[in-house]
C-alpha cells in the first residue's frame, strides 16, 4: 500500500557566496494516512524548511532544486499553481508557532475561519458560520458561541491556538501539518493542545507531520520519527524503538542531553561543539564534526541508507559497520 | 518554615504592583498584582529554581531583587542588610554582588561593542583592574573560564553562535566576582545539545566559585537537573516550597501537580496523560478571589471560591492550599 504522502530526495537551497547552499539536501519520507510523523532536530536543520517545501511555501531566494512530493499519486511540484492553491489550505492544512502573527488583527476570529471554508467550498456565509461554532466547540473553545465575535488580541495564546487548529480542520483536510504548534505555549497550556491533536487524529483519522526540537512533544504524540541534522536525515524509526535504543550517534547525544535524563550530581552528557552552518557542512556525515564515534570515512563519504530491523533507517558508517554488511541495503 | 539564617538572600513579603493607568488624567485604575506576598531564600552555594509559566510573575520578582522594579512592600535582605532601605551609593555598590543573565543574549549585548568591552564594562563602573593591561588580562580570564577562545576577544556578539553569546553573558555577570546571580530563563532560548553546554558550565561555576543561583524558569525539566530547591509561582503568589526531588516526587498543591504531569516524557513506555489542569491562567490585574488557583483547580472545595487559603507547613517546605492545611508536620 503506497503512503498519502510520498517525498523523495527533496533538495531545497538557497544561495549563497559560492554558490547554492541545499539547507533540504536529499530528505525523504512517507507519511501513512491516520499517522503522527514528527521531524525532530535543532534549529537550522532545515525541518521546518522541508516543511515549507512539501507545500511549495519556500520563501525566495529559496527554491526547491530536486525531487518529488506525492500526495495521492499526484507530484505537487509539478501541479500548475492554481491547482496547488486548492490543496494547500483544504486537502493539506498547516498551523505555525506564533498564532498571532498568523491571524488577522482586524478581523473577528469567527468571520477568519468562515473566509477561510468559503475559499475553498461554495457555501453560504450562515452555513459556514455554523460549521465555525461546532469546529469552536470541537477544538475546546469554552463558550464558542460568544468567542465567534472576540478579535485575536482578546484571546490567550492557548486559545489563539486552538481557533488556528479549527481553522486548519475546517475544510477536514487528509494532512496537517503543524510547525511547533506548542512552542509559544506554556507547558499547562501545551498539554491540553497535544491532546486535542492527538484526539483529532483518532477521531478524523488526519494525518500529521510535526515539526519541533522537543523530544518531549515527539514522545507524547509521535508513531514514527525522523531526526534531522544539518539538511540531511539522520535516522528513522518508531517511536519507541528510537527512544528505548536511539542507533545514529547523533540520536543518542540529544535524548542523553536531556535535563530530563539525567542523573542527580552527574553533569549532562553534551554534544560537543555547534551545529556548523551550511556553508561548512563536511563532504561526509554531517555529524561527523560532532561525533564521539567518527572514523576513517565518515567526514569525506556520505554514508549509505542502512535498513536496520523493519521500518528502521539509519544513516551511519559505524552503524553499517556494526551490522557488518548484513540486512544492509 | 524553618527560617535558615545564614541565607545569602531572603526576600520577605515582597509585594511588587504595576498600576494600570487610564483615561486622561492617567489616573490608576487598577493594578496588575505581579508578585504579592512573595518570600523565599537562598543557601550560599547553593540553587533555588522559582518556576511557573508565563505572566505568573517570576521575572518580576527576580527585577525586584536587583531594583530594577519598585516593589511596594517587603524585604531583600542580601548577606544581612536589607537592599530596600539602602541608599543610591550603597545599592549601587551592592549590585556588584549581584548580576543578571537573561534569556535572549542577542537582546543584552550591545551589538557595535567588542566582546572585549562588554565585559570589560562592569570592570570599569566597579573600579576593578584598574590598568588597561589588567583588564585585559582579565576578561581572557573570564573568557577562558566560560570556555571562549580569548582570541575572539575583539570580535563582535553577531560572529558568535547563540550558545556561544550565552557564554558571553555568563563571562560579563563573573567578571565583577558576585556571589548570586539572578539567571531568567537563560537556557530556555537555547537548542537541547547547547542547553546541556551552558547547565553544565552554571554548575561548574557554582562548583568552583560558591555561587547562589536564583534560576527563573518555565521549564520543569532544566530545574531537576540544577536547583536543589524550587518555590512554584502562580499568580503573582508562591504557592508551594520544597525540595526539587520532593516537588517531584510528591508535589503538594494541585497547581505543581499539574505542573510537573504536564511536563512532556520522554519515557518510550509511558505517555498519554491527559492533562491535569484546564484552561487558561487569569489575568493577574483580575485574579480569582479565594484561592488564586480555584478556577482551575481539579480539586476545588466550596471554601476555595471565597476564602483566600495560608501558607501551610509540608514535608520539607510549605504549600497554600487548604488541603495542607490538617497535614501539619511536626
Amino acid at each position: 500500500m503506497s503512503a498519502l504522502l510520498e517525498v523523495r530526495n527533496l533538495r531545497t537551497c538557497f544561495p549563497g557566496k559560492d554558490g547554492p547552499l541545499p539547507v533540504v539536501d536529499g530528505v525523504s519520507f512517507d507519511l501513512n494516512r491516520g499517522e503522527v510523523l514528527a521531524l525532530v532536530g535543532e534549529s537550522g536543520c532545515g525541518k521546518s524548511m522541508t516543511a515549507f517545501s512539501t507545500l511549495r511555501l519556500v520563501p525566495k531566494p529559496g527554491r526547491v532544486t530536486d525531487g518529488s512530493v506525492v500526495f495521492d499519486g499526484v507530484d505537487l511540484l509539478e501541479l500548475p499553481v492554481t491547482q496547488m492553491r486548492t490543496i494547500r489550505g483544504s486537502r493539506i492544512a498547516m498551523i505555525f508557532q506564533e498564532p498571532m502573527t498568523c491571524l488577522n488583527p482586524v478581523v473577528s476570529v469567527g468571520r477568519q475561519v468562515v473566509e477561510a471554508i468559503r475559499l475553498h467550498e461554495p457555501i453560504t456565509k450562515g452555513e459556514a458560520m455554523s460549521r465555525v461554532r461546532d469546529l469552536f466547540g470541537e477544538v475546546g473553545i469554552p463558550d464558542p458561541e460568544a468567542r465567534l465575535g472576540a478579535y485575536p488580541h482578546e484571546l490567550s495564546g492557548g486559545l489563539k491556538q486552538r481557533v488556528m487548529i479549527a481553522m486548519a480542520l475546517s475544510t477536514r483536510p487528509e494532512i496537517l501539518i503543524a510547525d511547533e504548534p506548542t512552542t509559544s505555549l506554556d507547558v499547562t497550556v501545551q498539554a491540553q493542545i497535544l491532546e486535542l491533536l492527538r484526539e483529532l487524529q483518532r477521531e478524523r483519522n488526519t494525518a500529521i507531520l510535526l515539526i519541533t526540537h522537543d523530544l518531549g512533544i515527539v514522545n507524547e504524540i509521535a508513531d514514527r520519527v525522523a531526526v534531522m541534522y544539518a539538511g540531511r536525515l539522520v535516522e528513522s524509526a518508531p517511536r519507541e524503538a528510537l527512544f528505548s535504543n536511539p542507533l545514529h550517534p547523533y540520536s543518542q547525544g540529544l535524548l542523553r542531553s536531556m535535563p530530563a535524563r539525567s542523573r542527580p550530581g552527574q553533569p549532562l552528557p553534551e554534544i560537543e561543539g555547534v551545529v556548523p552552518s551550511p556553508d561548512q557542512w563536511p563532504t561526509g556525515c554531517r555529524f561527523s564534526t560532532r561525533c564521539p564515534v567518527r572514523f576513517e570515512p565518515c567526514a569525506d563519504i556520505f554514508p549509505n541508507e542502512t535498513r536496520v530491523e523493519n521500518e528502521r533507517t539509519v544513516w551511519c558508517h559505524e552503524v553499517e559497520r556494526n551490522l557488518g554488511g548484513e540486512g544492509a541495503g | 518554615m524553618s527560617t535558615k539564617s545564614d541565607a545569602i538572600l531572603r526576600v520577605e513579603g515582597l509585594k511588587t504592583w504595576y498600576p494600570v493607568r487610564s483615561g486622561l488624567l492617567r489616573r490608576t485604575t487598577g493594578w496588575v498584582q505581579a508578585a504579592t506576598d512573595v518570600c523565599l531564600e537562598i543557601a550560599p552555594g547553593e540553587t533555588l529554581a522559582l518556576v511557573g509559566e508565563s505572566g505568573c510573575g517570576k521575572s518580576t520578582v527576580g527585577r525586584s531583587i536587583l531594583q530594577l522594579e519598585e516593589p511596594q512592600a517587603g524585604r531583600v535582605i542580601f548577606e544581612g542588610r536589607d537592599l530596600l532601605e539602602l541608599d543610591a551609593d550603597e545599592l549601587r555598590a551592592t549590585r556588584r554582588n549581584i548580576q543578571m543573565i537573561f534569556q535572549d543574549p542577542m537582546a543584552s549585548l550591545d551589538p557595535r561593542m567588542r566582546i572585549y568591552d562588554q565585559i570589560a564594562e562592569g570592570l570599569r563602573s566597579f573600579g576593578i583592574a584598574e590598568s588597561e593591561s589588567h583588564r585585559r588580562k582579565r576578561v581572557e580570564e573570564m573568557m577562558v573560564r566560560v570556555q571562549l577562545d580569548p582570541a575572539t576577544i575583539d570580535r563582535y556578539p553577531h560572529e558568535f553562535s547563540g550558545g556561544q553569546r550565552q557564554r558571553i553573558c555568563i563571562a560579563r555577570a563573573l567578571a565583577v566576582e558576585p556571589r548570586l546571580i539572578v539567571c531568567d530563563e537563560s537556557v530556555s532560548a537555547l537548542d537541547v545539545s547547547i542547553q546541556a553546554q551552558i547547565l553544565n558550565l552554571l554548575r561548574e561555576l557554582q562548583d568552583e566559585l560558591g555561587l547562589s543561583y536564583l534560576f527563573i524558569t518555565h521549564d520543569l525539566s532544566v530545574v531537576r537537573y540544577l536547583a536543589k530547591e524550587v518555590a512554584v509561582m502562580y499568580l503573582g503568589q508562591i504557592v508551594e516550597r520544597g525540595p526539587t526531588a520532593r516537588i517531584f516526587e510528591a508535589p503538594a498543591h494541585p497547581y505543581t501537580r499539574g505542573l510537573v504531569a504536564a511536563i512532556p516524557s520522554i519515557d518510550p513506555m509511558r505517555r498519554g496523560a491527559p492533562p491535569p489542569v484546564l484552561g487558561d491562567v487569569p489575568s493577574p490585574s483580575d485574579p480569582p478571589s479565594g484561592c488564586r488557583f480555584h478556577t482551575r483547580c481539579p480539586l476545588v472545595m466550596d471554601r476555595c471560591r471565597h476564602e483566600q487559603p495560608g501558607v501551610y507547613d509540608v514535608a520539607e517546605g510549605s504549600s497554600r492550599c487548604f488541603l495542607a492545611e490538617g497535614s501539619q508536620p511536626s
